[in-house]
């Protein structure tokens, strides 16, 4: 399989590859075969309409959706499958689930905890982090996301974008190798959007690696290494964003770039 | 202070509520004592069941789920008093029948212990429900974000879904626990010394029913005014986070 990432990022070693990931909820197959890989430091903006499989895809490289078939290997490590795409060793889809970490399109802090608690939580029960040593990187990360003064507040008290913001936080404690973002803007009111992209923005620029399903087209030129059109389960065109956003080849791809220009 | 009781008429009242014999004050508050305690461990055994009836009718195959939808149907059918009788005899009789076939003598069952039992059972079906409901109310992204970053089912449920549900099952449960200590009340059927066989023995050892009656429904008032005190602090920890009804902040 061609390495679909630019030639220029191949000395870094791979941060996650999918190879040809099925999925299907019934008879509806939604995935159709994708193949994927990000290198350390990339951000692959993933992009394409309603209902063509970005979430899902998103949600099969941690196991919150169940593939049917296709191989997922994340920094080097081969998630273990039964031949019905089932994880087939629990323990070590936990272990790969830590080292990845999931914003989502709302939020879903823990609401009867403050934020700081959101924070600490994945640091200390489920990494065993001491706890001073988490609080302190806590509010580091809040900080860093803007809620310094906000450590205490629950959730519910936050606007929309300082609740994904302390989610970027939230995700940001693990130290992941490889952070999984949907449409982490789209529930957000227009005027909150722009805090939680600047958040993004800087993540990019310090080499984070990301896969970044998003709606927002000028943001996605703007940060990413390599953009993916989805289109009804299968990757039509993917490349670098001038490539992509500037020259697309395919129809489909133009069409759905004017249809949300 | 003696002189206004006897002003009011009511010495002779005082004097048979008096906690020391020839008082019966002291049995009652016995009484009362060995209600709360079958009342508090059946809700206790009540909460665990049901904490299990929960997940294994949301989460459970198919046969958990028609052995536990029985268990709720029939238990939450059948009258309370009729349940009593029935697990009462049917459970120590055949605990006698088990310990005869192994050769032990028959066993002296405490009353508390069985009355426990009894009680927790069916206790057990309604926090089912109760819990089931709340843990349905919990929104499924917090359950997904906390399998998102690796914790483990139990970790989950232990950390994000129970925690969670607290402020949708509190009410539920603030309601099975006083139907637990007014239940304690219908083993006087079996004969176990709870406050109302001690009220009705004093009453009928005396012949003043009117005082004893009385005493006990007050005893019974108190445990229900306390209660609500208590569970509307636990009502308030567990909505932490949730903005308040009313508005603004907690
Ligand atoms: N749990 C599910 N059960 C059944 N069908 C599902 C489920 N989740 C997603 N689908 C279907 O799979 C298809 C792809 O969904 P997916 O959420 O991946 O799309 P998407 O590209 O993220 O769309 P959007 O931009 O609207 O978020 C859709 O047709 C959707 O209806
Ligand atoms: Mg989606």
């Amino acid at each position: 399989m061609p390495d679909p990432t630019p030639s220029a990022s191949s000395a870094r070693p791979e941060a996650i590859r999918i190879s040809d990931l099925h999925k299907s909820f019934g008879s509806l197959e939604v995935l159709k075969g994708v193949s994927l890989t990000a290198r350390q430091g990339d951000v692959v903006a993933i992009i394409g309409g309603s209902g063509s499989g970005k979430s899902t895809m998103l949600r099969c490289i941690n196991f919150l959706e169940t593939p049917k078939s296709g191989e997922i290997v994340i920094g080097g490590e081969t998630v273990e499958m039964r031949a019905d795409g089932s994880p087939a060793n629990r323990k070590q889809i936990e272990r790969i689930r830590t080292r990845l970490a999931m914003v989502f399109q709302q939020f879903n802090l823990w609401t009867h905890r403050t934020l700081l608690e959101n924070v600490i939580e994945v640091p200390v029960h489920v990494l065993k982090m001491p706890r001073d040593q988490a609080v302190a990187r806590a509010h580091e990360l809040l900080a860093r996301v803007g809620l310094g003064d906000k450590a205490d507040a629950f959730p519910a008290f936050l606007s929309g974008g300082q609740q994904q913001r302390a989610a970027i936080a939230r995700a940001l404690a693990v130290d992941p190798s490889v952070m999984l973002f949907d449409e982490p803007t789209s529930a957000l009111d227009p005027e909150l959007v722009g805090e939680v992209l600047t958040v993004i923005r800087d993540l990019a620029a310090e080499g984070r690696t990301m896969l970044l399903v998003t709606h927002e087209m000028k943001f996605a030129r703007e940060v990413a290494d390599h953009v993916v059109y989805l289109f009804e389960g299968r990757i039509e065109e993917q490349g670098p964003p001038a490539e992509v956003f500037g020259n697309p080849k395919s129809e489909r791809l133009k069409q759905f770039l004017r249809s949300v220009a | 202070m003696t002189n206004v009781l006897e002003l009011l008429g009511l010495a002779e009242s005082a004097e048979l509520l008096a906690l020391s014999p020839p008082g019966w004050g002291g049995n009652l508050l016995r009484g009362l004592l060995n209600s709360l305690q079958i009342a508090f461990g059946a809700f206790g055994m009540g909460l665990i069941i049901g904490l299990f009836g929960a997940y294994g009718k949301l989460y459970g195959g198919p046969v958990l789920r028609d052995l536990l939808a029985i268990y709720t149907t029939v238990i939450r059918a059948v009258p309370e008093l009729v349940l009593i009788l029935i697990l009462y005899y049917v459970g120590t009789d055949l605990i006698n029948k088990a310990a005869t076939a192994m050769g032990y003598d028959r066993v002296e069952i405490s009353g508390i212990v069985a009355g426990i039992w009894v009680l927790g059972i069916v206790q057990g079906a309604y926090a089912t429900e109760v819990l089931r409901g709340a843990i349905k109310a919990v929104p499924p992204g917090q359950i997904e974000a906390a399998r998102a970053y690796g914790m483990p089912a139990f970790m989950t449920m232990r950390r994000v879904t129970i925690p969670a549900m607290m402020s949708f099952a509190t009410p539920g449960l603030a309601n099975l626990w006083l139907i637990a200590t007014k239940d304690t009340a219908l083993l006087a059927i079996v004969g176990f010394a709870e406050l109302t066989l001690e009220t009705r023995q004093a009453a009928s050892s005396t012949r003043a029913y009117f005082t004893f009656f009385l005493a006990a429904g007050a005893l019974y008032l108190l445990v229900t005014l306390f209660s609500g005190l208590i569970f509307g602090w636990i009502e308030r920890w567990a909505r932490r986070g949730q903005p308040s009804l009313k508005g603004g902040q907690p």
